[in-house]
């Protein structure tokens, strides 16, 4: 039996400081704070918001706090369950986590990506702890928890070799994760937990959620962000991607961890506008919202057809 | 005190799967031949700085007594689980915490259910302390801490050593070289991955072989240029910083063997104040410490870690002729003595029920650290030529006022009820050291 073809139904950069889940005070979260980070915070649910009406069958995550030597790897069980504890914000963030899996899915892609000369294992011991960074960008984008995820980790390469060796990889993950996704008939949303500029404070207030204490570690920073967003807003992902490499060395930005370059380039990387849901600063680091409806570019196409 | 240094390698290879390479097995057995040793020498406490843990917001301490998971590495998972359980000492962690914070720096402890301690903490003590014979405390690495940040975090956690006491193993977890190899290989073809690496991890382990660590110490940067050095070596800056910033060792390269392409080695150095070394150190990096003796930190370049008290007190040259310091109550843990003497009146540091000498902390109950803390007072005013029965006023600083206050009082009053000084008597969140009393005296001579 043939699947229907499968589509990606949205891509999300959707980064995932434990400080916006601390913010929410859901009750899967132990510490609990006053507020914080709203504009973040209410980014994700309009977000939210426009990508679970198109009823995705899967959320696939590409996250930085997975981090791999040898190649990259899946989670490979139809479920983890446990307690996450952010090791470097324990104050913030001790999560209880339930989660399903697209096994099928990730051995999918895992194939494809080995078709492409990728190393690719798959991850089954069930004791295995999920990093926070999948849970935050996860939970964010379906807090309910009731759509499987494939889980995807971060290899180190760049930093033993060059920004663009990586970036090349994850160029190749990201076109065997579509051609994957259109084998297995899902419908799939896409979250690359990425922040921007990476540069943050070295002390945190007292109270972890002082927003008077928040904004942007340094002005040449959010000077490189908005030149991103810029480019994500009007749709120029293939030059965004031309200068992930130097937004990576000059603003010390996570993208080196490729989750974007991934996500863009299963996209195809995407000549319609990115929708910037929110940009805010988390310890000093930029952090955006920023989604891409295929529909659009669907939909505009359509019109320049007709017209 | 510091019995000896450490470095050993953070691999879950070596404890995992020594059958699967020569060299994992010869790491393995040195690791746990390096135990024993270590559990015949009679060391209190075991302090381990990993490089595989990371902080960003300054630096972290554990300090959860007994802290119990089951590990699965999120690279090296197909070796297999670790679990765990560790005997942790949670008031060295607080008493180095609150060094550290004291002097300006960000610091935190940790005590979560389900804190994941990482891979390299877990598998030095494992194969260090399979017992746990002997009590750990474990600090994190800031990665973006430099220089000048670590080794302040190092003479913190030499002035929480001279404090606390007790006979000391200090443990650095840190690859050498840190290249690995990206892809599959076959394990019993495990080898350092360029020669240059290779190269360079042997220049290192020469010199530490001698024994020569702030040598080390002053070319991790190129050590970490050419060779892709664990986190850029930060952690010899750190341990240079605890064992004193000098070459005064005895050296001994345990092994040396490749784990998936990377450098890893176990030296161990011993102390040796007697050494002759007749050589100069090698290199110098910008404002350079004062070099000479094992307590030369050369702290005067730096801004973020005052001097450490213990050692100020015994360097200070002249003292001011009414200072008065006395072995007979515990050292102070700051830059200060304990009382001056001013015309007909003495005032007293805040004093503490630290034990003289050894500087241990009684139990934490108030009754025995009100007796201990209203003793050190005594000893104090005697060796000053004054004495119980003259003290004027007194401020009481306790840490848990609503448990301890009445049982506080009583033990007060057996002392200080007749004399009757005046007295005020404060809540405080904590106190440099983890005690829970602290007393400020004024007495007449």
């Amino acid at each position: 039996m043939t699947n229907p073809q499968g589509q990606i139904v949205g891509g999300l950069l959707a980064p995932h400081p434990p400080h916006i889940v601390y913010g929410e005070n859901h009750w899967r979260n132990e510490p609990k704070s006053e507020c914080g980070w709203e504009v973040l915070r209410w980014g994700y649910e309009r977000a939210r918001k426009h990508f679970l009406a198109k009823k995705p069958d899967v959320l696939l995550v590409h996250s930085p706090h997975w981090q791999t030597v040898i190649g990259h790897h899946f989670l490979g069980l139809p479920e983890f369950h446990g307690l996450s504890v952010d090791p470097i914000f324990p104050n913030l963030f001790r999560f209880q986590y339930d989660l399903k899996v697209d096994v099928e899915l990730a051995e999918l892609i895992a194939e494809e990506g080995k078709k492409d000369g990728l190393i690719t294992k798959m991850m089954r011991n069930p004791n295995f702890r999920v990093d926070y960074g999948t849970i935050v960008s996860c939970h964010m984008m379906n807090p309910e928890w009731d759509i499987p995820i494939v889980g995807i980790s971060s290899n180190n390469s760049p930093y033993y070799f060059s920004n663009e060796m990586g970036q090349a990889q994850m160029v190749k993950l990201g076109q065997a994760t579509r051609r994957a996704i259109e084998k297995s008939g899902r419908r799939a949303v896409l979250l690359a937990s990425n922040t921007l500029s990476h540069r943050h404070f070295t002390t945190e207030p007292d109270i972890p959620e002082d927003m008077s204490r928040e904004h942007v570690y340094e002005h040449s920073g959010y000077l490189w962000d908005m030149q991103v967003l810029d480019l994500m807003r009007t749709g120029r992902t293939k030059e965004l991607i031309a200068i992930l490499p130097e937004f990576m060395d000059h603003a010390v930005s996570e993208v080196k961890a490729g989750s974007l370059a991934w996500m863009l380039s299963a996209l195809n990387f995407p000549d319609y506008a990115g929708e910037v849901y929110g940009y805010w600063t988390v310890i000093g680091t930029g952090n955006a919202v920023v989604g891409w409806d295929p529909q659009l570019r669907e939909a505009a196409t359509t019109q320049g057809a007709m017209a | 005190m510091i019995q000896k240094a450490y470095i050993v390698p953070g691999q879950p290879h070596v404890l995992l799967a020594p059958d699967k390479n020569e060299g994992w097995r010869k790491l393995h057995d040195a690791y746990r031949a390096v135990g024993q040793e270590i559990e015949r020498s009679g060391a209190e406490l075991i302090l381990v700085y990993s490089t595989q843990w990371f902080s960003v917001i300054g630096h972290l301490f554990q300090v959860d007594p007994k802290p119990k998971w089951t590990l699965v590495d999120q690279n090296w998972y197909e070796l297999g689980e670790i679990p765990y359980e560790f005997r942790i000492d949670p008031e060295f962690g607080k008493l180095y915490a609150g060094l550290c914070k004291e002097h300006g720096m960000q610091a935190a402890t940790v005590a979560y259910h389900g804190f994941p301690i990482d891979t390299g903490t877990v598998v030095a003590l494992k194969l260090l302390n399979p017992n746990n014979a002997i009590p750990a405390s474990i600090v994190s690495c800031n990665i973006y801490a430099e220089r000048e940040e670590t080794r302040a975090l190092g003479y913190a956690a030499r002035a929480a050593i001279d404090t606390y006491g007790k006979k000391t193993i200090v443990v650095v977890v840190t690859n050498l070289s840190n290249r690995y190899e990206v892809g599959d290989i076959d394990p019993a073809h495990d080898r350092i991955s360029s020669a240059k690496d290779d190269e360079w991890n042997r220049k290192i382990l020469e010199m530490l072989g001698e024994g020569r660590l702030e040598d080390v110490a002053q070319v991790a940067r190129d050590f970490a240029r050419e060779a892709n050095a664990d986190m850029g070596f930060k952690a010899i800056w750190w341990l240079g910083a605890v064992m004193g910033e000098h070459n005064k060792y005895d050296g001994k390269v345990w092994e040396y063997q490749p784990v998936w392409g990377t450098g890893n080695a176990i030296v161990e150095l011993t102390p040796n104040e007697r050494k002759q070394i007749d050589w100069e150190k090698e290199f110098d990096e910008g404002p350079v410490p004062t070099f000479a003796t094992a307590s030369g930190t050369g702290l005067e370049t730096h801004n973020v870690l005052g001097t450490p008290a213990s050692e100020t007190a015994e360097q200070a040259a002249s003292p001011p002729p009414d200072v008065i310091r006395t072995d007979r109550a515990p050292k102070p843990v700051g830059p200060y003595p304990h009382a001056r003497r001013v015309g007909n009146f003495l005032f007293l540091s805040g004093i503490g029920p630290r034990k003289p000498g050894t500087g241990e902390v009684p139990i934490d109950d108030i009754e025995v650290q009100t007796r201990a803390a209203i003793e050190n007072v005594k000893a104090i005013l005697e060796d000053a030529g004054s004495s119980l029965e003259k003290v004027l006023d007194v401020t009481v600083y306790l840490t848990h006022m609503k448990r301890d206050f009445d049982r506080f009082n009583r033990v007060y009053a057996e002392y200080l009820g007749k004399v009757q000084p005046t007295r005020t008597t404060v809540g405080v969140d904590s106190l440099p050291t983890p005690i829970c009393v602290e007393l400020k005296v004024i007495a007449a001579i």
